[in-house]
């Protein structure tokens, strides 16, 4: 008798999985499905059987329930430990907190663009299995997002330019740096929005931000910074698989889809590179204790790592992105060249910079040794001689700007170090600049869009940001003219870090 | 290529000439100099003279670098978008070709920057 009721009481996991994303879609009749679903045919991907969407982790959403609430407890206590202990005097200098900066207003926002664009993945991808990833994915960037705010919003105690971080990133004209990368995947279609961020950023690229950057906080003292970010690694891995899923699942369903999918690999392998530039900046100038080298990491993650990538993928007709070797040649100059656009327009942005140390300079030496005292060390040389008359170097004049990544046009030629490379075209009798060969194709690809590049530079002599002075600007951005801009030394900030770390240096 | 999308995408460009009151943007840049990091960008009237670009608008963002009080013009060699050419410093920009958005790029001869260093 007790046989008859001898089904089992819970579900497997797996049989839980295939309920949670067959069983709850349906063919829609009351309206045909490409109006409930009006986004995901006109970006040309064509997808046969939605059934041959396989999600690795099988995850359902008790379990995501569970899994996130058990990180969301251990971050928490380990913020509020941060808080009641002075984590900030941790920190090995305050000049790292500038890195912190920069991740903080340039990277949260991104994290709350992609809660935005997984959400909407999430809704208009009509296959099931593809839409309750992007979901879950989408929650977890929501989440990411107001991890990392309660980091900013400690460090906002004490140290400043974190004030308005919001407001910024609408304006401030290194930022859109950042906001232009993921406006451009937000207004795509969702097959290139998840391409462009699941795929080329998050698998691809992804491990040059997290990996140096969380290794670099746990180096310098960034407890608060190490905590949300081994918080978000389990779920950037989860993030990872949907990358490397959904592109497979595409080139699998239609041999159509290869090409297009190559030009959306191309396409955001560029600008994901570009967008890293600033990482490189922050690794190699702004840790006052060193991880690794942007070469270094950029040969560990992307050369070897992607080298194996691209080697997987070729059985389905994917090439390596264009312009990787270009990547390559400018491993030993990018960071350099960073430096240098933030150093020249420090008095327009709200963290600080400096010339490198001695030590700094022998380290960075011995990193580049083909081009740090040839081409940069003089550099410093010359700034830190000018600084000491008192006459510390700002850029007066407007940078031009590439019009697609919108970093100012400091990047060399693939070829030669010494030679800003010029990259141009004429559409509709209008002149457009680029920094790069890769810049240029993404514009000649989609003129019509590129063209909308909300340019800061051209806005400023437009005369939508303020007003014409560099003062009407700042405010106009909400800097604290004073505080937030110019040189770490003399800063505020400085002057602040050295009394609290006073008593350290005399009992050395 | 145009731009995939789900309608027509039509919209004027964001930088056009008539957006800038007047001026048009003009980019220069000094070669051999990055200390200075990017080619730099004016906003210009068209009818200005070139020697009036010579005279005070170069001096005035170049003048911090050491190499500039050395910098002789009237032998600088210039590119104008791409192209050769010998600015007449009498005539307007437009008059000889300085458009909205053109990239001037100028080499001082026997100047290569702090100690050489092209920075």
């Amino acid at each position: 008798m007790a046989a008859a009721t001898s089904a089992p009481r819970r579900l497997s996991l797996k049989r839980k999985y295939a309920m949670l994303t067959r069983g709850l879609g349906w063919e829609t009749t009351y309206q045909p499905m490409d109006k409930v679903y009006p986004f995901d045919r006109f970006e040309g991907i064509v997808i046969h059987d939605w059934d041959g969407w396989e999600d690795p982790f099988r995850l359902t959403v008790d379990a995501y329930w569970k899994y996130q609430a058990e990180k969301e407890r251990k971050l928490y206590a380990v913020m509020d430990s941060v808080a009641q202990n002075n984590g900030q005097l941790g920190i090995t200098d305050a000049r790292y907190l500038n890195a912190v900066k920069l991740f903080l207003t340039g990277v949260t926002p991104l994290e709350y663009a992609a809660h935005r664009g997984f959400a909407h993945a999430g809704r208009h991808l009509r296959g099931v299995g593809a839409r309750i990833a992007a979901q879950m994915q989408s929650l977890d960037e929501l989440r990411h997002a107001q991890t990392q705010i309660h980091t900013l919003s400690h460090y906002n105690k004490y140290f400043d330019g974190l004030h308005d971080f919001a407001h910024m990133h609408d304006r401030v004209w290194y930022l859109s740096v950042p906001k232009s990368f993921f406006d451009d995947a937000l207004t795509a279609g969702p097959f290139e929005f998840v391409t462009a961020i699941s795929f080329s950023f998050e698998y691809v690229l992804t491990n040059l931000l997290f990996v140096p950057f969380m290794s670099g906080a746990a180096f310098n003292g960034d407890m608060a910074t190490v905590t949300f970010g081994f918080s978000a690694q389990s779920d950037e891995s989860r993030h990872m698989t949907l990358g490397l899923e959904v592109v497979k699942f595409m080139l699998e369903q239609d041999p159509a889809n290869v090409p297009i999918v190559q030009r959306w690999l191309d396409k955001w392998f560029w600008r994901g590179y570009r967008l890293l530039s600033l990482v490189s900046a922050m690794m190699d100038y702004m840790l006052p204790k060193r991880v690794m080298s942007w070469a270094e990491a950029w040969e560990m993650y992307f050369e070897e790592s992607g080298g194996a990538l691209f080697a997987d993928l070729e059985r389905y007709g994917i090439r390596p992105p264009k312009h990787h070797d270009v990547a390559k040649k400018e491993k030993s100059r990018l960071s350099h060249e960073v430096w240098t656009i933030l150093y020249n327009y420090t008095h327009a942005a709200a963290f600080h910079t400096w010339v490198p140390s001695d030590d700094e300079m022998q380290w960075l030496s011995s990193k580049y040794p083909d081009t740090f005292d040839r081409l940069y060390r003089p550099r410093y040389r010359m700034w830190r001689e000018a600084a000491a008359r008192g006459e510390r170097f700002y850029n007066d004049a407007l940078p031009q700007l590439c019009n697609v990544c919108q970093i100012p046009m400091a990047f060399t030629e693939p070829d030669d170090p010494t030679k800003i490379a010029f990259r141009e075209s004429i559409w509709r009798g209008e002149r457009f600049h680029f920094c790069s060969d890769g810049c240029k194709d993404i514009f000649d690809d989609e003129p019509e869009k590129m063209s909308q590049s909300w340019l800061p530079v051209h806005q400023i002599f437009q005369g939508n940001c303020g007003g014409a002075s560099i003062e009407d600007v700042l405010r106009y951005y909400h800097l604290n003219i004073g505080a937030d801009n110019l040189d770490y030394e003399g800063s505020p900030e400085q002057e602040l870090w050295d009394a609290w770390t006073a008593d350290r240096r005399t009992a050395r | 290529m145009s731009t995939r999308a789900l309608g027509p995408y039509e919209l004027p460009s964001r930088d056009a000439q008539a957006n800038f009151h007047g001026n048009i943007l003009v980019f220069v840049h000094w070669e051999d100099h990055l200390s200075f990091c990017s080619a730099v960008t004016f906003p210009l009237p068209p009818d200005m003279p070139f020697g009036a670009l010579l005279a005070d608008v170069l001096p005035a963002h170049y003048g911090k670098h050491p190499d500039w009080a050395r910098a002789d013009l009237g032998e600088a060699r210039w590119l104008l978008d791409g192209r050769d050419f010998t600015p007449d410093p009498g005539r307007s920009l437009a008059d000889q070709g300085v458009g909205h958005k053109s990239l001037l790029r100028f080499w001082t001869p026997g100047l290569t920057g702090y100690e050489g260093s092209f920075s």
